[in-house]
């Protein structure tokens, strides 16, 4: 009798757990359908709004004013790219200045700590607030919006992704590559920028590339920095278009018309940034870097 | 390591340690203390040296400027600026209330959302993927991370917006309307369409740092459980997520501090309205996106100084939280540097 009910209740138990199992292994399967659902529906939404509405025209004609139709989005994706050369003129030296400085001088120092933890830190600053510091440092003083400004405000974003992979990337070099150089007579700076960086460089290349698609889609800083121009400008000093601020302002705009190039707009930053972001996985994963490391 | 010059050196009394975990190369430390290089290498090193202190400048310098353009609200206001819901630039009284609750609100709504679905996905990921899916799914989640801000944006004004205001928001009306949570006018754009648009840009941050953190459970945690008799699910939450929970933790509270400073895609669809209301249909502000919307309209000095005063809070508690969830990734991955999401 005994064990019967015991045999019973282990029967249920059995039930239970084996409910249980499935029921998990079903709401993880579930989760990770719910996230991937909307992100292939942003993407073939995207596809579909901002195809229909591409043309040849976007890519070179300037916006025109409402009621018009046609007009492109020509200065905001050459105003992206000075506003994106300007930052890695910043960014990328100082950031790989920065991670050589980790990996090569203050390995395990407390010094290398504080400054890996400031780098951790920059990277959580809201883009919007590095926006209005950036406004207050350069604008301010020079009272008027500028490209440069803007150029600064990605330049700054740019640094801790660069610096912290530029680490890890030089950590991965074995010492005996740095006292060969050495042990040739090399100087050490030399030894460090064309021995120890040049064999970490692809996974460098990748920090930086990932630094650059993550601050070519940033809205924010450039809000009060380079403000955004309808026409054409090319010159540091001058307010400056960039392809995610006109995207911003066709979206909330009350014109078909405009929407219309918005989503153009968007398909072609996505673009645009999809592409490195997989060139670098494919680089990371099958490509030259195994080989370095 | 053979043929090292080490012997050369008669103070040094070993060789260079084998290369398993990197220490400091003592040829290397040897080698640069002499010869002909050693003042060009001592200006390279001091060189690099003022880079990697310019990141501490660059914060510092950031920090300085919000609280130096900020005085005049701080030494009007004080701390009554954060508890006083009074927004009006024509009279010159400000409070941060209704920001602060909008901000907060909103992203509280994306963590309940966001982090039963990253927990899920990294347990699947990690532990019953099939190996030909977990490239292409990481990969997709990790597509998630790099979409630009004001793309989501532009996809939750025109698609998810619409879809809420015909669907999802009379249901909840509907069902949990008694709450209180779910009343009144149906825009469409409000507090739960920024928590939900919010929600998708965290999950993925979530998602990666919750596998990583998973990833460093070692298997003989798995495979203990799984010897008792364990179904997977047991083992799972007995070998996996209770060693982690630290990091997840960390993991969620990393999320927060995206979500907190969010600022394109909420502006977009919150509903830019300065009120503190229960209903999550409601019009709302946050931080962010007041500053987003109404920095470049301030005209005077002090509503000037009272939106960067909300800057500087919002970088304040950014910082907090985000050194919070360093400390609590790092408990877990010992030490090894955490990636850069």
């Amino acid at each position: 009798m005994m064990a019967n009910t015991q045999y019973k209740a282990g029967k249920a138990n059995h039930w239970r757990r084996f409910l249980a199992n499935h029921l998990a292994s079903g709401l993880a399967v579930a989760s990770t359908i719910i996230v991937v659902a909307p992100l292939v529906a942003i993407l073939l939404y995207l596809i579909y709004k901002g195809a229909s509405s591409l043309n040849l025209n976007f890519f070179t004609q300037i916006p025109r004013p409402v009621g018009e139709s046609g007009g492109g989005m020509a200065n905001a994706i050459v105003g992206s790219a000075v506003l994106l050369g300007l930052g890695s003129l910043l960014g990328v030296p100082l950031g790989i200045a920065a991670g050589i400085y980790l990996a090569e001088f203050g390995r395990g120092g407390r010094l290398a700590n504080f400054v890996r933890f400031t780098a951790d830190v920059l990277n959580g600053v809201p883009s919007i607030v590095m926006g209005i510091s950036v406004y207050a440092l350069i604008v301010l003083p020079q009272k008027h919006f500028s490209a440069l400004s803007g150029g600064v405000a990605l330049g700054i974003m740019m640094i801790p992704t660069i610096t912290r992979t530029t680490e890890e990337m030089l950590l991965m070099v074995p010492n005996s590559i740095r006292e060969a150089a050495l042990g040739l007579g090399v100087p050490n700076w030399r030894s460090v920028l064309s021995i120890t960086l040049k064999t970490a460089s692809p996974g460098v290349i990748t920090g930086c590339m990932l630094a650059f698609a993550r601050v070519a889609g940033e809205t924010a800083p450039l809000l009060f920095t380079a403000f955004g121009n309808n026409f054409w400008s090319t010159s540091v000093n001058e307010p400056i278009a960039a392809l995610p601020l006109q995207i911003y302002v066709y979206a909330i705009s009350p014109y078909d018309e405009w929407h219309r190039l918005a989503w153009a707009g968007a398909l072609v930053l996505i673009v645009l940034i999809v592409v490195s972001v997989a060139l670098v996985r494919y680089v990371t994963t099958r490509g030259v870097l195994k080989g370095a490391s | 390591m053979s043929g090292l010059p080490v012997t050369s050196d008669p103070a040094s009394k070993s060789p260079a340690p084998a290369n398993e975990n990197q220490p400091p190369s003592a040829v290397r430390s040897f080698l640069l203390s002499r010869g002909n290089s050693a003042w060009s290498d001592r200006a390279f090193k001091w060189l690099m040296f003022i880079c990697a202190l310019s990141v501490f400048f660059i914060v510092a310098l950031i920090a300085w400027q919000l609280i130096l353009r900020s005085q005049l609200t701080i030494s009007k206001f004080g701390l009554s600026f954060f508890f006083k819901s009074a927004w009006d630039p024509v009279s010159g009284d400000f409070g941060a209330l209704p920001f602060i609750y909008g901000t907060l609100v909103s992203s509280l709504v994306a963590l309940v959302i966001a982090v039963p679905l990253a927990v899920g996905v990294a347990v699947f990921l990690t532990e019953m993927c099939p190996k030909f899916l977990r490239g292409p799914l990481s990969f997709l989640t990790e597509l998630l991370a790099a979409i630009p801000s004001v793309v989501y944006g532009l996809w939750a004004v025109f698609v998810l917006v619409p879809i809420l205001r015909e669907h999802v928001n009379p249901f909840l009306m509907k069902a949990l309307g008694w709450t209180g949570l779910f009343a009144g006018p149906n825009f469409g754009i409000g507090i739960l369409a920024a928590g939900v648009i919010l929600a998708i840009m965290i999950l993925p941050i979530i998602s990666s740092l919750t596998r990583e953190v998973m990833t460093a459970v070692p298997h003989s945690q798995r495979e203990a459980v799984l010897a008792l008799g364990a179904t997977r699910w047991e083992m799972i939450r007995m070998g996996v997520l209770r060693n982690a929970r630290i990091g997840i933790v960390g993991a969620i509270i990393l999320g927060l501090g995206r979500a907190l400073g969010e600022t394109m895609a909420v502006t977009m669809v919150i509903g830019n309205r300065p009120e503190i209301v229960k209903s999550l249909l409601s019009l709302g502000y946050s931080m962010s996106s007041v500053i987003a919307n109404e920095f470049s309209e301030a005209s005077d000095d002090l509503y000037l100084s009272a939106l960067i005063e909300i800057g500087l809070a919002l970088f304040v508690v950014t910082i907090i939280v985000n050194a919070l969830a360093r400390v609590l990734v790092w408990a877990v991955t010992r030490g090894a540097p955490a990636r850069v999401v």
